[in-house]
């Protein structure tokens, strides 16, 4: 965390004076205890894209397995493996992937937009000082940790990390027998996520207090950018679907730790032994975990939405196209978020009638994310478009996204995911919305807000050297896997050529691995930029990029209390290229022009 | 820069369609279907291919034609000043709707005949799927199960082909998926569920039969083989499995 920079540094007299003499507790609580909703943001950033790297190895041993199966992994083979000659197991195979989805999902998606972006962004972006509840904003930080702990214990228990899947099904997960291997590893991860979630319902009270009650004199709801829309509505989301998975998430540890049976059933058998005192059910985890995951999925991208929306308007040097029709679209998904989560479980065993009507309300939720496809596409076209490296990676997220939106159908049709159920085309659907999708829109916000976040200026050369790379890798690593689906390619097999029908594959599995390795060793220019940029990168204004919104008026970085005036805003935040000006750009608080109120209704 | 750009997005339908154009013809593509259901199966996910290969194609050339041509750098022209129109939202809202709902119902026949309409006939085997290997249990001679002629194997299934046949899924300890990627079958196994399943095969053949849920550290090696053939055949194997049964079997009937 040294790397922060100094969040009271700004224009006002006493900063010098405690950058040398600081002492040990104004050091704590301005850097590490703090209640400054930017050193928070800061701190979920740097911790989740550690997370990130963490991750992203793991998935580099998931396909190092699928290429080359049984062969000597680098590094882990000689570290862990030296008895079998560097050959991992199946019980680390199967960890790899639970851990990879399960550190990727809570503990990189979720908390870099909610925790970092939206921390960081809130109130800068509504004319806020801080957060309504810093103290309770700090706690969100600070209940990552006993969860981080867990996870990273977890690997060095006996046996290893969680093995059950990041769904973590029962039995499996529930019943010692079933999965001996990681018995501590995964109570731990039952605890590790509870942590999570405590840490998500704070931020979300907080996140939707402060947007109710803090908006800056004149910022109505309609004048609030995407990027808030994004988060209000996620965290909405967060508020109402979370509790159904602590609640499961504290079945699943009871019947770890205190022999309940909520998801066992009667007379089973695993390993020889007789598990559980019967009488539960292993669907009700299924239900009550999907209840939240699914709406999860919406929880990791409509912030993106919202980022992405900003960016592209910015850089297009137009008003968003239909700004009304895209805050429909957000609450037109999180609505019906909530009831599709049955489109997991079409071949669980719940009643194929009920499989129905969950085909019919997941098909239905293809509209509202084609209807904000068509906004954007509307918004750059008659553009003035500026190929900034933020700019690309949120035109990526279009590009990326249509294609992870449109192959969801597919599975939404019932039939046909009768065949593609649990096979690669899951994996490649859910890779190009949570990567070509968030993952990209994470990356362009960070280009785009890093000189309001530090101070300074990120690399573009570099920028758009880890773009064109990534956007290569992403597209070879993931693309071919809905070639490997519609073969019927499985997914989560240690060794899928054990089957005949599967070997073909072998080859493009080969080719998928070298485009992830390529795809991983990319990120490595975005580490050196951002640290590079961070302590060399040239100073900048308050408004680089020539934006709207209000977090572009306070200084960059900006001070404790953020404002050095009280912002007023007159507009929404999309007058770009408006014919009342001379600039391109009408920011949010100039006071109102000639002529503005006749041109309103446009 | 914009035009590397712009171009750089243009490969990603060129390509994108590119590959689903060369994989079939290597051999990367659904397995052969050999039951008489899985045509439906294949024509929705072909309909909905070419359905969303369309609005794929459109949508993404539509980004590149605007990536290339509205380059702040190349186009002298102002943008437009423009926050939205009614008409078009209505027209881009109605239209995908009514795919969307098009779509929906198209689909429900096809659902209800593999998942729905249970043919009214008793089981002609149960599979109880356990870590890691599927147990097959035929209703023997009798043809009831639970009796002392109740014949058992390990892994091998063997079906009558040309008539359909009610396949009965359970399991003993954690979740299994019986995935038969040939007859475009799949089908979770739930402990403490029976589930049925029913199938009419075509084509005489061995298929793979594939655990398609983790199960557990040996999830991968779970792996069952279907031998399809004639019903003349059939009835000699399973004639043939009962003598070897009764010959190795002494009086008390094996449970699990």
């Amino acid at each position: 965390m040294a790397a922060i920079p100094h969040a009271h540094d700004d224009a006002h007299a006493h900063a010098h004076e405690h950058g040398r003499e600081m002492s040990l507790g104004k050091f704590l609580t301005t850097y590490v205890f703090s209640f400054d909703h930017k050193v928070i943001g800061l701190q979920f950033l740097f911790s989740t894209l550690i997370w990130f790297s963490v991750g992203g190895l793991l998935a580099l041993g998931v396909r190092w397995q699928l290429a080359w199966p049984w062969t000597k992994m680098p590094i882990v083979g000689d570290l862990f493996f030296s008895s079998t000659g560097g050959q991992i197991s199946p019980e680390f195979y199967t960890m790899l992937f639970t851990m990879h989805a399960s550190i990727m999902i809570f503990f990189v998606i979720i908390p870099i937009l909610a925790g970092a972006f939206g921390n960081f962004l809130i109130p800068l972006m509504i004319g806020a000082e801080d957060m309504a509840f810093p103290v309770l904003n700090m706690m969100s930080y600070w209940f990552m940790w006993p969860a981080f702990l867990c996870m990273i214990a977890s690997f060095f228990v006996e046996g290893g990390a969680s093995a059950a899947g990041w769904t973590g099904y029962p039995p499996l997960s529930s019943v010692h027998s079933a999965a001996p291997a990681s018995h501590t590893g995964q109570t731990l991860w039952v605890m590790g996520l509870i942590f999570v979630g405590v840490s998500s319902m704070m931020g979300s009270v907080n996140y939707m207090t402060t947007i109710i009650q803090m908006r800056a004199p004149g910022m109505t709801m309609f004048r609030m950018p995407m990027t808030i829309w994004g988060m209000f509505i996620t965290a909405i989301l967060q508020a109402f679907a979370l509790p159904v998975l602590t609640a499961a998430l504290f079945m699943q540890l009871m019947d770890r730790t205190i022999g309940t049976s909520y998801f066992i059933p009667e007379g089973l058998i695993v390993n020889g032994a007789p598990a559980g005192s019967g009488g539960g059910q292993p669907l009700l985890w299924q239900h009550l975990f999907w209840f939240y995951s699914h709406p999860a999925v919406y929880i990791m991208i409509l912030p993106a939405m919202g980022m992405v929306s900003d960016m592209i308007s910015t850089f297009a040097r137009k008003p968003l196209f239909g700004y009304k029709p895209m805050i429909y679209s957000i609450a037109g998904i999180a609505g019906l978020g909530f009831i599709v989560w049955g489109h997991h479980m079409f071949m669980s065993g719940m009643s194929p009638w009920l499989g129905t009507t969950f085909m019919v309300s997941t098909i239905m939720i293809a509209l509202p994310s084609a209807i904000k496809v068509f906004n954007w596409l509307a918004t750059i076209w008659a553009a003035r478009i500026q190929y900034t490296t933020a700019m690309l990676f949120a035109l990526s997220f279009v590009s990326l996204f249509i294609i992870g939106g449109l192959s969801g159908i597919f599975m939404a049709a019932t039939p046909v995911d009768i065949f593609i159920h649990d096979t690669y085309f899951i994996v490649a659907h859910i890779h190009y919305v949570l990567f070509g999708g968030s993952a990209m829109g994470i990356f362009g916000g960070i280009y785009f807000w890093f000189p309001k976040m530090f101070g300074r200026m990120m690399n573009e050369f570099w920028g758009k050297v880890h773009f064109f790379l990534t956007f290569i890798f992403f597209n070879g690593t993931f693309y071919p896997m809905h070639i490997l689906g519609a073969a019927g390619f499985p997914r989560r097999l240690a060794d899928p050529y054990h089957y005949e029908t599967f070997q073909h594959l072998l080859p493009m599995n080969q080719f998928i691995t070298v485009c992830a390795i390529g795809m991983g060793a990319s990120q490595i220019i975005l580490a050196a930029n951002m640290i590079y940029s961070l302590l060399k990168g040239p100073k900048c204004g308050r408004n680089p990029w020539h934006a709207n919104s209000l977090e572009w008026t306070a200084p960059s970085p900006p001070g404790h209390g953020n404002f050095d005036f009280q912002p007023v805003v007159y507009r929404g935040p999309y007058e770009y290229a408006s014919p009342l000006v001379d600039d391109d750009y009408f920011p949010q608080t100039r006071p109102p022009v000639e002529g503005e109120d006749k041109l309103a209704h446009h | 820069m914009g035009k590397v750009w712009s171009l750089l997005f243009l490969m990603v339908p060129v390509l994108g369609v590119g590959v689903f154009l060369v994989a079939p013809a290597y051999g990367h593509w659904l397995p052969k279907d050999v039951s008489a259901h899985g045509h439906m199966i294949d024509h929705l996910f072909n309909f909905i291919l070419w359905l969303t290969g369309g609005v794929f194609v459109a949508t993404e050339i539509a980004l590149f034609w605007f990536m290339w041509k509205y380059d702040a750098k190349r186009n002298p022209q102002a943008a437009k000043f423009t926050h939205g129109s009614h008409n078009v939202e209505v027209a881009w809202t109605l239209l995908p709707a009514a795919t969307l709902l098009f779509i929906a119902i198209y689909q429900m026949n096809a659902w209800a005949q593999v998942k729905i309409f249970k043919p009214d006939m008793p089981a002609t085997v149960e599979v109880t799927a356990r870590q890691f290997e599927w147990r097959i249990r035929y209703p023997g001679p009798d043809g009831k199960f639970d009796t002392r002629d109740d014949l058992f194997t390990v892994n091998d299934m063997h079906l009558p082909v040309g008539e359909t046949v009610l396949i009965d899924l359970k399991s003993a300890d954690v979740l299994h998926s019986f995935f038969l990627p040939h007859m475009r079958m799949k089908q979770d196994a739930v402990p403490g569920s029976k589930i049925p399943m029913w199938v009419k095969i075509k084509e005489e053949g061995m298929y793979d039969l594939v655990c398609a849920e983790l199960c557990g550290w040996g999830h991968y090696k779970m792996k069952g083989r279907v031998t399809a053939q004639s019903r003349e055949d059939f009835d000699q194997w399973l004639a043939q499995l009962q003598a070897e049964q009764e010959r190795t079997q002494e009086p008390e009937k094996p449970e699990e």
